[in-house]
C-alpha cells in the first residue's frame, strides 16, 4: 500500500518534471515542434533521470551504509565519501585535464572508495555515532576545502565558478551521455547492494549474531563500503555533492520497515529518487527569479529532519 | 554414540588456544573463568563467528557449510551484549530467530518470556533487562540442536535468573544440548557438566560439584568458597 503510494508519487512527480513549466513548453511547441522534443529529450530527459537515479542511489547507498555501521546517522554525505568523491573528479577534471565522462566517473569512485577507507582507519568498524560524525565531519571538511583550493587555483581560471556545482550538487544542463556514464554503473552498484538485503538485514542484531547465521560481516563490509564508493562517485562525478539525501530517505524508510535496516533500501530508493527529483523541482519553479544551488534546498528541507533525529537519539541515549 | 557437539582444536589467535571439546545431547555445560579467560572466544569460535583454524560439527553437520536457514536449526548463539540499535519491535526481534514465519512460535515465547506488554515496543527503547529477555527468546526461537549462551543470566533480576535458567534447562531434551557461560559459580549445582576456562585454555572439564572444590579453580578465580566467597591470599 505505502509502495503504491510511493510509486504514484514518483509517476507524478515524474511528468511534473518533465512537463513543467506548462506555459512555456506548449509556448516552444507552438513555435516549433522540433525544438520543442528537443528541450525535452536533451534538457529535461537527463535531468529528470539524473534526479531520479542520483536519488535512488543516495537512498541505497545511505540505508546500506547505516546498516553496515549501525548507525542511523552514516550517509554518504556524513562519512565524507561524496565530498571525497568531488575532489576526485575535480582532480581528474582540472588537473588532470582528463574530460571523458568515464574517466571523471572513475576518479569520483576513487576518491569515494578513499573516503570511506579512510573513515573505516579513523573511526573503527562498528563506531559510536560521535567518533562515526567526527571522523566523517573531519574528512568531508578537508575533501570540500581541497575541492575549494583545487578550484582555485586550477589552469583554467573560470574553474573557481564551478565550485558552487561541485559542493552544492546540480543537474542542470547535463547530457544524456553524462546521464548514463552515472547511472548504469551507479544501477549496477546499487543491485549488487539491493542484493545484499538479507545479510545486511542479519546485522541488525550484531556481527556476532551474523555470523553465527552464517553471513560474513568482513565481507559484507568489503561489498558495501566498495559499492557504495561505486555508484555515489559515478554519481558525484556528474552532479557533484548532494547533501542529506543519503541521511534522511533511509531513515524515513525504516518507519516502512518496522525498523529493519537491510529491507529499507528499496524503499529508501523510491524515497531518495522522490526526495531529490523535488527538491530539483523546487530549484526550478520557485518563483524567486534566480537558480539556487540543489544542495541549498535539500539542506533546508533536511536540517530540521535531521535535527529532529539527533533529539530522538539523545532521549534514546539518556532516558 | 556420536556426540552433538564436535570441535576440533579450535583456535582464536591470541586469545582461544587449540581447544577440543565435545558435548553430548541432553546436557546442560556451563562454562566459567575470570574475565578476558577466553569464554566468549570459545562460544564464538563454537557459533563459528570467528574461527582461526579447527573445525565444528554438530550433529554430525560441518558447521563451515551449512545454509544459514540450516545454521539456525543446528545452533543459536546470544551474545552478552544486549545493543540493539534498531527500533524494531520485540516481535520481530523474535521472529528474526526463526528461518520462515511463523507467528504462533512467537507468539508462545512472547507468553514465556511474559513479553506481552512488551511485544509491540521496539527494542531500542526496552531496559537492558527486558532487552535481554527478548533476545533469549530469539535465540530459543527455532528450537536449534545447540544452545551458544553468553552470559544469559547477567543484568537479570533475581527472578529472571531463576525463570532463564529453568527455561535453559527446559529447552535441552534429549536431542538438544547447552553450552552456557556465567559468572555466578552459586548456579553451578544446577549444571550437568563444568568447564573451566583460563588464559585461553580449557584448564578443568568435569561435574560441577568436581569443579567447586577444585585448587584449580582457586587458582583461576583467585577467590575460596567456604560459607561464603572469600579473596585468596
Amino acid at each position: 500500500m505505502i509502495r503504491a503510494v510511493l510509486a504514484s508519487a514518483l509517476v507524478v512527480l515524474t511528468t511534473a518534471a518533465m512537463l513543467l513549466p506548462w506555459a512555456a513548453l506548449q509556448e516552444l511547441w507552438q513555435r516549433d515542434p522540433a525544438l520543442g522534443a528537443t528541450v525535452l529529450l536533451e534538457l529535461r530527459l537527463p535531468r529528470l533521470l539524473l534526479a531520479l537515479g542520483y536519488g535512488a542511489t543516495l537512498g541505497i547507498t545511505g540505508a546500506a551504509l547505516q546498516a553496515l555501521f549501525a548507525n542511523p546517522l552514516a550517509s554518504p554525505d556524513i562519512t565524507g565519501s561524496s565530498s571525497g568523491a568531488a575532489l576526485g573528479a575535480v582532480a581528474g577534471g582540472y588537473w588532470l585535464g582528463w574530460s571523458q565522462p568515464l574517466a571523471l566517473a572513475g576518479c569520483g569512485m576513487a576518491g569515494a572508495l578513499l573516503a570511506l577507507i579512510l573513515l573505516l582507519a579513523l573511526a573503527g568498524r562498528r563506531a559510536d555515532t560521535a567518533t562515526l560524525l567526527l571522523a566523517g565531519l573531519a574528512i568531508s571538511l578537508a575533501a570540500g576545502a581541497m575541492t575549494s583550493l583545487s578550484l582555485a587555483l586550477a589552469p583554467s581560471p573560470f574553474a573557481f565558478y564551478d565550485s558552487f556545482d561541485w559542493l552544492m550538487g546540480s543537474l542542470v544542463d547535463r547530457s544524456l551521455e553524462q546521464a548514463t556514464t552515472a547511472l548504469i554503473p551507479a544501477a549496477l552498484a546499487c543491485g549488487w547492494l539491493l542484493a545484499r538485503t538479507p545479510s545486511l538485514d542479519a546485522l541488525a542484531l550484531g556481527e556476532d549474531v551474523a555470523g553465527s547465521l552464517g553471513h560474513h560481516p568482513e565481507r559484507i563490509r568489503r561489498e558495501v563500503v566498495v559499492a557504495s564508493a561505486l555508484a555515489v562517485g559515478a554519481c558525484v562525478s556528474v552532479c557533484g555533492a548532494v547533501g542529506f539525501i543519503g541521511l534522511i530517505a533511509p531513515v524515513l524508510a525504516r518507519r516502512l520497515t518496522g525498523g529493519h535496516p537491510g529491507r529499507a533500501l528499496w524503499p529508501a530508493a523510491l524515497l531518495g529518487a522522490a526526495l531529490l527529483l523535488s527538491a530539483d523541482l523546487l530549484t526550478r519553479l520557485a518563483p524567486l527569479g534566480r537558480t539556487i544551488p540543489l544542495g541549498v534546498v535539500t539542506a533546508t528541507l533536511g536540517t530540521p529532519l535531521f535535527l529532529w533525529l539527533l533529539l530522538r537519539m539523545r532521549w534514546r541515549l539518556a532516558p | 554414540m556420536t556426540p552433538l557437539l564436535e570441535a576440533q582444536a579450535v583456535s582464536v589467535s591470541g586469545r582461544l588456544e587449540p581447544t577440543s571439546l565435545q558435548l553430548g545431547a541432553g546436557t546442560l555445560t556451563a562454562l566459567i573463568g575470570p574475565n578476558g579467560s577466553g569464554k566468549t572466544s570459545l562460544l564464538r569460535a563454537l557459533a563459528g563467528v570467528e574461527l582461526t583454524s579447527g573445525s565444528v560439527r554438530i550433529a554430525g553437520e560441518s558447521l563451515g557449510q551449512a545454509s544459514p536457514a540450516r545454521r539456525r536449526a543446528l545452533l543459536s548463539f546470544l551474545p552478552a551484549s544486549r545493543d540493539v540499535t534498531w527500533p524494531i519491535s520485540a516481535r520481530d526481534v523474535i521472529a528474526l530467530g526463526l528461518s520462515s514465519p511463523d507467528p504462533s512460535r512467537v507468539a508462545e515465547l512472547v507468553d514465556l518470556l511474559e513479553l506481552g506488554s512488551l511485544a509491540d515496543r521496539p527494542v531500542d527503547r526496552l531496559s537492558t533487562g527486558e532487552r535481554a529477555r527478548v533476545l533469549l527468546a530469539r535465540a530459543l526461537a527455532s528450537k536449534p540442536r545447540l544452545l551458544l549462551l553468553d552470559e544469559p543470566l547477567s543484568n537479570l533480576d533475581p527472578y529472571w535468573v531463576l525463570r532463564t535458567l529453568a527455561l535453559v534447562q527446559a529447552a535441552v531434551g534429549s536431542d538438544t544440548a547447552a553450552l552456557v557461560s556465567l559468572h555466578d559459580l552459586s548456579h553451578l549445582p544446577q549444571f550437568d557438566r563444568a568447564i573451566l576456562v583460563h588464559r585461553g585454555w580449557p584448564v578443568l572439564d568435569g561435574s560441577p560439584e568436581q569443579m567447586r572444590t577444585s585448587p584449580a579453580l582457586v587458582d583461576a578465580f583467585r577467590v575460596r568458597l567456604g560459607s561464603d566467597w572469600r579473596i585468596e591470599g
